[in-house]
């Protein structure tokens, strides 16, 4: 047996997957990774499929060790500042936690969220056919809540480090956009004409008022034809709702699957990402596209998902010497007899 | 909220595309039975169907939701392929059911039956009394695991929501707002008026079916005093209390009501 032990988790750290499907019809919010490339780059570096569950955390990502077996492990979502017992590991590279070895996580200068993925995945019962955590319903993840200091994540048995650890490129990751592609409606009647050119050209930024949940963005007020009350209806994920306030709120991952307010626009697919790794302060403005386009530029993104593989090569072949790698080589315990 | 009564229905429906991967099928813009009908006959109807490349549907009380895979669909194939679905057969769906939901009334189970009664300038009593006296429908699940909707409150007992809505109601909440009421199965912020609560278990996962409650069936109401309700919660919290269906409410929940 093999476990995972949480030291000190990172803020709202917590376990994610693709998300829960089917069960909005009953209430239930899909939740799942709100950086979904960034998920299956990391489990592609811990030697997993591209779904599998990981530990997302917000900032920074905490202290870490392993207990039982060596494991390996992979950081993605931006240039995390990894170290094992203080040595750095280069972001986007996968790395092996020997038992007794700390694992830190600290901020990214790129990136808001990132994803923590070990190699077999972590062996915990799923609800609802998920194991993301939606905290609002207390599902998922060890007992539906963010990870806590001293938590044990059991590690799939026989999921020792299979070949070499290796590095992904990020540019085989799509990239970040401030411009963020919409599909006008499906409650765009609800809007003056003037109101949707304001909301089409102004610029927002992300407020403190941000989760999992929700981005609620302020900028330009966005005027309502009528009410600001509809029949409540499904909500899809990228939704732009705008209240009373006339300021837009953006529905993500851990949505309420239904609600009230009319929903000017959705940002596609591809691009909500980039606004679940803006942080307060950062701006974001609105492109409309049909949505003829808007599947076009989704199969695009889906095809270059599925080619991310092709970016990886082995790690320590390239411009920095990894301390695994030095470790390898004998040059850091001081015995250099088996290269001299 | 919508207003209600007829000429409200859109026939064909309206499509609405919902970003890259889902389609809004909308059918009018008022709660009524009928509107909700139509909704739940589509949702059976593409249930039957099974569709390839339709994810997850959201009914309401006047639209479904239809989230797709984008690799697989179109909106302009999605939206096609949905106005040639026949009516369901009824094995997309099982029938809508009765339910009675025992629930104590007022004090510590309700704490806004006093004022609701105020509100309307009648007696406490009188308020449940109305309130037991509906007869409810189940228009849909949302915001919260299991909580349902419900369509079928009297007009006397309209209320408008608390202007301070409350951080966290219990579950089990029995409650009003609008001309809506609610069975809610797990704690929750509400704006609603809480009139009792119910030990039963709305939503628990230890059940193979964790979900009670579905679009198109019917509610009544039962009291109960505050030790049947203990007596009964605690059975509910080991699991061994769960009430029966009625009787049939009656055709598919797809149907005309």
């Amino acid at each position: 047996m093999a476990d995972l032990i949480v030291v000190q988790p990172g803020p709202q750290a917590m376990i994610q997957d693709l998300g829960r499907v089917g069960w909005q019809r009953f209430g239930i919010a899909a939740a799942g990774a709100v950086d979904p490339p960034a998920l299956r780059a990391a489990n592609l570096l811990a030697g997993n499929p591209p779904g599998t569950a990981a530990i997302e955390f917000t900032l920074a990502g905490g202290e870490y060790e392993a207990e039982g077996a060596t494991v390996r492990l992979a950081v993605a979502g931006g240039d995390f500042q990894v170290t094992v017992d203080g040595d750095r590991v280069p972001p986007w590279t996968g790395f092996d936690l020997a038992p007794g070895r700390r694992l830190r996580i600290g901020a990214a200068r790129d990136a808001l969220r990132g994803y923590l993925a070990a190699g077999g995945g972590f062996t915990l019962p799923p609800r609802l056919g998920s194991l993301s955590t939606h905290v609002r319903s207390g599902l998922g993840g060890l007992d539906g809540g963010v990870l806590r200091a001293g938590d044990r994540l059991p590690l799939a048995a026989g999921a020792a480090p299979a070949g070499p650890p290796m590095t992904l490129d990020p540019q085989g990751l799509p990239p970040r956009r401030e411009i963020l592609r919409v599909v006008l409606g499906p409650q765009d009647d609800h809007f003056t004409a003037a109101g949707i050119e304001t909301f089409l050209t102004g610029t927002y930024a992300v407020t403190t008022d941000a989760d999992r949940m929700g981005y609620r963005l302020g900028g330009p007020e966005i005027e309502h034809a009528g009410d600001f009350n509809i029949i409540s209806d499904g909500i899809a994920a990228g939704s732009v709702q705008v209240p009373g306030t006339r300021q837009p709120i953006v529905l993500l991952a851990d949505r309420q699957p239904t609600g009230g307010y009319p929903k000017i626009a959705t940002i596609i697919t591809p691009d909500l990402p980039s606004l679940a790794q803006a942080r307060p302060g950062d701006t974001v403005r609105f492109q409309a596209v049909d949505p003829a386009e808007a599947v076009a530029i989704r199969r695009d993104w889906e095809a270059m998902l599925a080619r991310m593989g092709e970016w990886l090569a082995p790690a320590g072949l390239g411009r920095e010497l990894d301390s695994e790698r030095l470790l390898g080589i004998n040059l850091v315990g001081g015995v250099v007899d088996g290269l001299a | 909220m919508g207003g209600t009564g007829a000429g409200a229905a859109y026939d064909p429906p309206r499509f609405l595309p919902a970003g890259d991967a889902a389609l809004t099928v909308e059918f009018g813009a008022a709660i009524d039975a009928e509107t909700n009908g139509r909704v739940l006959a589509l949702d059976a109807a593409l249930a039957d169907a099974a569709l390839p490349g339709v994810v997850e549907t959201v009914p309401t009380y006047r639209s479904l939701l239809v989230q797709f895979d984008p690799a697989v669909l179109t909106h302009g194939e999605l939206e096609e392929a949905l106005k040639t679905l026949g009516p369901a057969h009824g094995g997309g769906k099982a029938a809508a059911r009765r339910w009675t939901i025992p629930v104590a009334y007022g004090g510590e189970h309700g704490i806004d039956l006093e004022d609701v009664a105020r509100h309307h300038n009648i007696a406490a009593e009188e308020v449940v009394r109305l309130h037991l006296s509906g007869d409810y429908r189940v228009y849909m699940i949302g915001f919260a695991p299991g909580f349902a909707y419900l369509g079928g409150l009297p007009e006397q007992l309209h209320t408008p929501r608390r202007r301070d809505p409350r951080m966290k109601v219990p579950a089990g909440t029995i409650s009003i707002g609008g001309m809506q009421a609610s069975v809610c199965s797990t704690p929750i912020p509400s704006g609603w008026h809480l009139l009792g609560r119910t030990p039963v278990r709305g939503f628990d996962l230890r059940r193979p079916d964790p979900f009670l409650f579905r679009p198109g069936d019917r509610i009544r109401f039962a009291r109960i005093d505050a030790a049947e309700f203990k007596r009964l919660d605690a059975l509910a919290e080991s699991g061994s209390y769960l009430p029966e269906p009625d009787e049939p409410a009656g055709g598919p929940a797809g149907g005309e009501d």
